[in-house]
C-alpha cells in the first residue's frame, strides 16, 4: 500500500515537472524578442490563412499560399528585416491562429483577423491593414446603391446563420431575406435574380466579384470590423516596428501596389486604408 | 425542448404551413403526372414509351437536391423568375412523379392480361378499357406502395430549406442557427414532421383495408 502511495506520487511529481518544462519551452519562444530572434536568423513565419480567396489562398499552380494577406506580411518583414529575410508562411485556421501565435510558432498573424475589444486582452493588434465590414454586393445597373435601398419589396441573400444576417435585419427591417447554406449557392441565387442584393463580409463578396465581373460591390461598408496585424502581448518592440513598417509601405505606395494587385479589377472596392 | 416550441412557435407554425401546402401541391402533380408516365410506358405505342422511359429512368436516377437546385438557380436564369418555394415544390413534384410511375407502372402490369383482352373484346377502346377496367385494380394493388411513396415526399419537402423555401426545415436550421440548441430543436421538429406523416401512414393503411374487402370489379 505505502509503496503503491509513493510510485503515485512520483508519478505525479515526474508529470508535473513534465509541464513544468513544456510551459517553460512555449513560454521561452513566445517571450524571446522577435526583432533580435529575427535579426539572428534572418527567417521571420507569419500566419496566415490557407482557404481564403484573394487574402490567403493555397494556389494549386505553385502550391504556395498567396495572396493579399501574404505581400503584406512579406512587405511588412523585408521593410523591418531587409530585402533578404526569409519569410515562412505559415497556414492558419480561424480556430487555430490564436494558440499558434501564443504557443510562438509564429512570430505574428496576418490572418483576416477582426479587431474586436476581446482580442486586445489576447494580442497586440498593428494599426488598421485592411478595412474590412459587412457590405452589399449587387449586378451592375441595380437601383440598390447602398443599405438604404433595401426598402419593402426588395429580397436580401445572406448566408444561413452568420451575423450579417442579423446585422442587415437592423439595417434594412423592411427588406425579406433569403437565407442560403453557403456563399457559392447564395452567389448562385443572386445570379439567377432570387434576391435583389447579397450581404456578407466585404472580403468574401471581392473573393466572388473577382470571379465575375458583372457583379458589383456598393454602398462601402455599413459595418466596421477592420483587420489588424496580430502580435504577441509583450512584444512591444516588434509592434511598433511592424507599426512603423505599415505606415512605410502605405507611404511609398507598395501598400497601393498590393492592394491594386489583390483587388485592382474589383468594382466597388474600398477596402483599402490608404484611398 | 418546450421552449424551443414555446419560444418559436410563430416560425414554426409558418414553416409547418409551407411544407404542408408543398406537400399537398406536390402530392396531386406528383400522382397525375405519375399515373400520366405510368401510361406512357406500358403504351403499345412506341414513341410514347421512349418518352416515359426517359423521363422515369433521368429523374429517378438524380438526387432530388439537384433536381430542385436546377429549378431554383437554372430556370430563372434562362426561362422564368420562380422563387425557392415554386423550385422546390417543381422539383418535388417531378422527382416523386418518376417513382410513381414506376409503381403505377407495376400495378397495371400485375393486373391479368386476361382483363384488358376481355374488355377490348367486348367493344371497349384501349383508353376505356385501361381507365374503367385495369386501372382502377391496379390503384387498389398500389395503394401500400404509393403510400410510401407520399410519406416519403413530405418528408423530402425539407429540400425546400436548401432554398430559402421558408419550411419546417429551414425555420428548424434558423432556430439553431440563432439559439444553438441543436438537439431540441431538431428533436422538436421530428415530432412535427411526424404529426404530419404518420396520419397519412394511417390513412393509406385505412384505405387498403377498406377498398381490399371489396370485389376486384365492382
Amino acid at each position: 500500500m505505502q509503496r503503491k502511495k509513493k510510485k503515485l506520487i512520483a508519478l505525479w511529481l515526474t508529470l508535473a515537472s513534465l509541464l513544468l518544462v513544456l510551459a517553460g519551452c512555449g513560454d521561452d519562444l513566445a517571450s524571446q524578442d522577435v526583432l533580435t530572434r529575427v535579426k539572428a536568423s534572418n527567417e521571420i513565419s507569419w500566419g496566415v490563412k490557407s482557404d481564403t480567396r484573394l487574402f490567403g489562398l493555397m494556389s494549386i499552380k505553385t502550391g504556395k499560399v498567396e495572396g493579399f494577406d501574404v505581400d503584406i506580411a512579406t512587405a511588412v518583414s523585408k521593410e523591418i528585416f531587409g530585402d533578404q529575410v526569409q519569410v515562412n508562411i505559415v497556414p492558419v485556421t480561424s480556430n487555430t491562429r490564436m494558440s499558434l501565435l501564443k504557443n510562438g510558432n509564429v512570430d505574428a498573424l496576418a490572418s483576416t483577423l477582426t479587431i474586436t475589444p476581446e482580442r486586445k486582452k489576447e494580442v497586440l493588434f498593428s494599426e488598421v491593414y485592411f478595412n474590412a465590414g459587412q457590405a452589399l454586393m449587387v449586378k451592375k445597373g441595380s437601383q440598390i446603391k447602398s443599405v438604404k435601398d433595401l426598402t419593402k419589396g426588395t429580397k436580401v441573400i445572406g448566408l444561413q446563420g452568420s451575423n450579417s444576417v442579423e446585422n442587415v435585419k437592423k439595417a434594412a427591417p423592411e427588406a425579406k431575406i433569403l437565407q442560403l447554406p453557403d456563399a457559392a449557392q447564395a452567389f448562385a441565387a443572386l445570379k439567377s435574380g432570387q434576391g435583389d442584393a447579397m450581404t456578407s463580409d466585404n472580403a468574401i463578396l471581392y473573393g466572388l466579384a473577382a470571379d465575375d465581373s458583372d457583379y458589383e460591390i456598393v454602398g462601402g461598408t455599413f459595418t466596421k470590423e477592420p483587420y489588424g496585424l496580430g502580435i504577441n502581448l509583450g512584444q512591444e518592440k516588434f509592434h511598433q516596428a511592424v507599426d512603423q513598417a505599415l505606415q512605410t509601405i502605405e507611404a511609398d505606395g507598395t501598400y497601393a501596389k498590393i492592394v491594386k494587385k489583390w483587388f485592382g479589377k474589383i468594382d466597388g472596392f474600398d477596402g483599402g486604408v490608404v484611398k | 425542448m418546450i421552449t424551443i416550441l414555446t419560444d418559436h412557435w410563430a416560425d414554426l407554425v409558418a414553416g409547418l404551413r409551407i411544407t404542408l401546402s408543398a406537400s399537398l401541391l406536390a402530392l396531386l402533380g406528383s400522382l397525375i403526372i405519375g399515373v400520366i408516365f405510368a401510361l406512357f410506358v406500358i403504351s403499345p405505342l412506341k414513341p410514347l414509351r421512349v418518352i416515359g422511359n426517359i423521363y422515369v429512368e433521368i429523374f429517378r436516377n438524380i438526387p432530388l437536391l439537384v433536381v430542385a437546385l436546377f429549378f431554383y438557380i437554372v430556370i430563372p436564369q434562362f426561362v422564368v423568375q420562380i422563387d425557392g418555394f415554386t423550385a422546390g415544390t417543381i422539383g418535388l413534384t417531378i422527382y416523386t412523379s418518376a417513382f410513381i410511375a414506376e409503381t403505377v407502372r407495376a400495378g397495371i402490369e400485375s393486373v391479368d392480361i386476361g382483363q384488358m383482352e376481355a374488355a377490348r373484346s367486348n367493344g371497349m377502346t384501349y383508353l376505356q378499357a385501361m381507365g374503367y377496367i385495369v386501372l382502377p385494380q391496379a390503384i387498389k394493388i398500389v395503394i401500400p406502395p404509393l403510400g410510401n411513396q407520399f410519406v416519403n415526399l413530405v418528408k423530402n419537402s425539407s429540400v425546400l430549406a436548401f432554398l430559402a423555401g421558408f419550411d419546417l426545415m429551414y425555420q428548424a436550421n434558423l432556430i439553431v442557427s440563432s439559439t444553438l440548441k441543436t438537439t431540441d430543436t431538431y428533436l422538436a421538429v421530428g415530432l412535427l414532421y411526424l404529426l404530419m406523416t404518420m396520419p397519412l401512414s394511417y390513412l393509406m393503411r385505412y384505405l387498403e383495408k377498406r377498398w381490399a374487402k371489396q370485389p376486384a370489379n365492382d
